[in-house]
Order: structure tokens, then sequence, then C-alpha cells
């Protein structure tokens, strides 16, 4: 394992970049990030290791990795080979069994509290954990053993930030997001079914160039990517505002190219770069392909009813109702009550009239 | 003015010439008593007429009138009608605020609407009685100078509360437009740490609607029916401030 002591300079020069392109990318790329002198960023790389990352996978579906080999900026070669060390990701990796493994504990050994636990998919607790078994061991005890030696934890797509579909009602195997089963390490979400190619390279980048996390929200999601909504930055947002929708999938505004909000698009409520970074290298995103965001990196978007409603379904005590059901229903209730009461007060009045009436004479 | 009623020591809540108000001082009757202070009676008519804004813009919101034609430039109606939702909002806060605020300095009826003296009895047995009064099984009305007890109890739910979660949720809301820098996010931005998915809390404000259109509702109903019913001033009171007693 002597990729722990390679730098990105050394990785650099082996792959035939000169010294004097390294030096015009340092300033090119000072100039773009901000304040910051590109001498430091040449010493940064010319003496700073690799960051080694271990790539587990729970309860998944793979789409993050899917997602992930398909970075065009940067490319996932240059992100995998080059930029970080990715010294264990079963999925893709050439060795398997025990010698995979050994891998694992290496790691934990060499690079104690230096390397990144990047985790696909999350742990489900129910049986014990039994309804992951990853190399003869329930999952969740892998996330505990390997979480203990990292310096953070990134959470791969919706399965590990939020739970994802095998978290949805009523979720049997109990799967759980790794915020919940990992309480004392920093931990990166970076959401979506699955998440930009570009992002997760991006906060992958971040963190070997800088050597540090990158800042985050409330959620813990990285604030460069996740600190607006697909609907700040939709170009179809200007329909939106002048009150201009699709109301059928083919009707005339479906053509047009209209706000798709009445077709029950999640992108008000849904945090992700989708309208910014789009997918497939820049090529499109869901709605501008003329389909409404299904919220997919939001926290539990299975179980808010319809993709194409867009009031949320309701279902306690048995209903399956949206908000203005339930409420028309209660206002409705209500306002029966009141004109019953009204003509009972009118009956009754009318009686004690009646009554004093007879008592005078 | 409450100040100028001498506390009777006896209790004899049936006489009519005796008024009682909800924290059961009891009070000599006279034909009118200065009640709702200008204060409190502006706050009130500026936040009914900003829930009314509230309520059709915000049903607009969620389901919007149908297309319009055009080009989008030359179009701005969501727009407006989400300006005036946010106007409104604002608007309420402010007096909401301006209200709680005249809780601390006016007169004690201007308190009344923000608690609910849990732990007297007395207190009860006259919500008790209210409830009895509209189930027919009472036919007296007692006194009541300021809001009576069942009527406390329902201003300080209906309107205090539910009121407040609207407004915590409404400007947790619209952080998300004024962005993770923002003040509203900072001093609201923790709904989101309660609901994670805004869905939720688009759901709960909208469901926050509906019960403010059922108070609302009831709200009326009652303040007629005891106007006319309770031969004390309501409806009238809110304008002048003063509540008549009719016998």
């Amino acid at each position: 394992m002597g990729a722990g002591t390679e730098t990105f300079y050394s990785v650099m020069r082996r792959q035939g970049i000169t010294r004097r392109s390294f030096h015009k990318f340092c300033s090119l790329t000072a100039t773009s990030l901000g304040p910051l002198a590109a001498s430091r960023i040449a010493n940064a790389l010319e003496t700073k290791p690799r960051v080694p990352v271990i790539w587990i996978h729970g309860l998944e579906c793979t789409c993050c990795s899917e997602s992930f080999i398909r970075s065009a900026h940067p490319l996932v070669k240059d992100a995998v080979l080059s930029m970080i060390s990715l010294d264990y990701d079963d999925t893709i990796m050439a060795a398997a069994g025990h010698q995979a493994e050994v891998i694992l504990e290496e790691t934990r050994a060499k690079h104690k509290g230096q390397y990144i636990l990047a985790v696909e998919g999350n742990p489900p607790l129910n049986e014990g954990g039994m309804f992951c078994i990853d190399g003869g061991k329930p999952f969740v005890e892998k996330l505990k053993m390997m979480a203990e030696d990292a310096m953070a934890i990134i959470a791969w797509g919706a399965c590990a930030s939020w739970g994802c579909v095998q978290a949805a009602k009523p979720n049997p195997t109990q799967a759980t997001p790794i915020d919940k089963v990992i309480t004392n390490k920093p931990i990166i979400k970076v959401p979506g079914c699955p998440p930009i190619a570009e992002v997760m390279t991006g906060v992958l980048t971040f963190i070997t160039t800088f050597g540090k996390l990158p800042e985050l929200d409330r959620q813990g999601r990285p604030k460069m990517f996740y600190s607006q909504r697909i609907h700040d930055k939709c170009y179809r947002r200007s329909h939106f505002d002048a009150g201009q929708f699709v109301e059928e999938w083919d009707d005339e505004a479906a053509r047009k190219g209209y706000c798709l909000y009445k077709m029950g698009c999640k992108g008000p409520t849904t945090y992700n770069a989708c309208s910014t970074v789009r997918w497939n290298g820049g090529v499109s995103f869901p709605i501008q392909s003329g389909h409404g965001c299904i919220g997919c990196s939001e926290d539990g978007f299975w179980d808010k009813g319809s993709f194409y409603d867009r009031l949320t379904s309701i279902k306690q005590f048995g209903i399956e109702k949206n908000a203005d059901q339930i409420g028309m229903v209660a206002a409705g209730a209500v306002g029966a009550a009141v004109a019953a009461h009204v003509a009972v007060t009118a009956v009754k009045r009318l009686a004690t009239k009646r009554e004093d009436a007879d008592h005078n004479s | 003015m409450i100040d100028a009623v001498a506390p009777a020591s006896d209790a004899r809540p049936d006489l009519a010439a005796i008024a009682a108000d909800a924290s059961g001082e009891r009070a000599v009757g006279r034909p009118s008593v200065y009640v709702y202070e200008a204060p409190v009676r502006i706050c009130h008519w500026v936040n009914a007429f900003s829930i009314v804004v509230l309520m059709v813009t915000g049903y607009l919101i969620g389901t919007p009138l149908p297309t319009v034609a055009g080009e989008a430039s030359d179009n701005f109606v969501v727009g407006y009608i989400r300006f005036a939702h946010f106007a409104a909002g604002q608007v309420l806060a402010v007096f909401f605020l301006t209200r709680i605020l005249w809780a601390f300095v006016g007169n004690h009826h201007s308190r009344q609407i923000f608690y609910i003296p849990v732990h007297r009895k007395q207190f009860w047995k006259e919500v008790l009685h209210e409830i009895r009064r509209y189930a027919f099984l009472e036919r007296e009305p007692k006194m009541h100078v300021g809001h009576n007890p069942l009527a406390q109890t329902a201003m300080f739910t209906g309107f205090t509360l539910f009121v407040a979660f609207m407004i915590v949720t409404g400007f947790a809301l619209y952080s998300e437009g004024q962005g993770i820098d923002s003040w509203q996010d900072k001093l609201f931005g923790w709904v989101f740490a309660i609901w994670p998915n805004s869905q939720d809390v688009h759901t709960w404000h909208h469901l926050g609607m509906w019960a403010l259109v059922v108070f609302v509702m009831v709200h009326i109903y009652t303040a007629i029916r005891e106007d006319i019913m309770s031969r004390q001033s309501i409806i009238s009171s809110m304008i002048s401030g003063e509540r008549q007693f009719r016998d």
C-alpha cells in the first residue's frame, strides 16, 4: 500500500503533466477559488499525500456508484486514480474475498483518523442487522468498525442520508440512515437518488484539495451544492411567477415548456443542484425533459404521496387525503354544526318567548 | 374601567347585575365598561384583514389559478399573489408582536388571550357552564366583562397558538427563498430540524390555514350569537371598546 504516501504532484507528473503546466493549473485554480495564493495550492499538491478513501456498500442499489463513474468534471478516472486513493470499493475493485477484506484492516491501522469513509446505502438494524450481510457479517458491524477510525464519513445518496426506499413505510428491515447509527464522527450528507456525479466528485475534490470538509448546512449537506432549491434556479421559474402552468401532460402548456408545479413538481421543496449542474455532463435534468422533480434528495420522499400531486397526501387515522380535502371537510362540518346550532337556538328562543307569553297572560 | 370596580366579597353568580370577568373577579354591573383599548382594537382589525388576505392568497399558492396566456415576461400572477401573501404575513407578524407587547402595558383584559388559568377550579367550572349553555342545558348566560372562560380558551388556542404556529412556519418557508444566510433562516430555520423535508412544513402550514378557517367561522358565529343572546355587546365592543350590558 504505497499509495498512502504518494502526493498529487507525483501522480500528475506520472501522468505526463509538466511542471510548467502544473503551475499554470495552480494559478488558474487560485483565481477561480478566490483569495488563495497559487503557491499555497502548488505546495499543498506537492506535499500532501492523497486522501485514502474506503467506499462501503450497505442496503442500496448502486445507483450512486453508477452516477459517480459518469462524472465528467472532473472525469471519474482522474478522481479515482489521481485525486483520491480509493483503497477499497467492493463493487469496482479487482480484489475480492479475503484479499479485499484485508485492505480494510490495513487502512484502519495505517491511516488511523485520516481516511474518508464513503458509505453508499444504509444498515438495516432489524433482526440484529441480518438483512444486509457483507463479508459474512451484518453490514452495520462493518460500518461501525470502519467509522471508528475514520476522519469523516460521506453519506452517499438518499439511502445513507435519509433512508430512501428501503426505509419507506413500513420499513420492515428498519433501514436506518448513517447519522442515526454513527453519532461521533463528522458526516457529510450528499443526498439524491442518485446524487449528481459532479456533486459527488466535487465534494471529494474539495476535501482532497483543502484537506478539510466543506461547509455544511443545518441538515449536514455541503452548502455549495445544497443551499438552494431546484425551484430557485429552475429555468422554468419565469413561467411559475407568471402563472403559466402545465395542467395536463399533453396540453399546449406542456409543449411550450411551462411550469410543472401543478403536475406535482417537488422543485419548490427540494434542495439540490440539478437545475444548475444538471445531469450527464450538463445535458439535461428532469424538469428540462418535461417531468417534474420528484424530490429524490429530500427526507422520506417516498412517503409524501404521489409524485404527481402538488399537495401531500396525509395518511393518518386510515385516511389518505390532502390538506385541502381535510380542511374542507372540517370547515364543512363546523359550518353544518353552526347552522344546526342557529336552528336550535331559534327554535328554543321561540319556545321560550311563547312560554313567557303564556305566563304573562 | 375594571380598576374602578370593587370586587364583591360573596358570590352571587346568577344575578344579572353582576358582571364577572374570566379570572373570576366579580364586578358591580354598570351600563357599559371599557374593555378593549385602542391598540387591542387596531390589532384585532389589522390581524383580521391580514388573515383573510393570507387565507385567500395562501390557498391560491397551493392551488394556483388557471394558466394565463401570453409571454412569461408580460405576466406576474403568481408573483403578485405571493407578494401579497408575504406582505400580509409580515403585517400580521408585526401586529401580533405589537399585541403581545401591549399585553404587558395594557389593561388586564389585554392579557386574557395569552393564557389559560389552568390551575383555577372556578375557571373550569365556568368553562363547563358555557359548554352546557352552548349545548342548550343552561339558559342564563353569566356576565363577563372580558371573554367568557370558554371564549378565553378558544381565543388562546384558536388565535394565539394557531397564529403563532402559522407565523413561525410561514417565516421558515419564507426563509427558503431568502436563502440560508438570511435572518429569517437564522430565526426560524430550526423548523427544518423538526421536519427536514420542507414539504412537510408546507403541509402543516396548509393544515394550519384550515384550522384558522374553522376558528374564524366559530369566532364570527359566537360573536354574533353572544351579541344577540347574552344581551351584552360583543361586535360593537371591538369598534368602540365599550361593553354594554343591556339589562
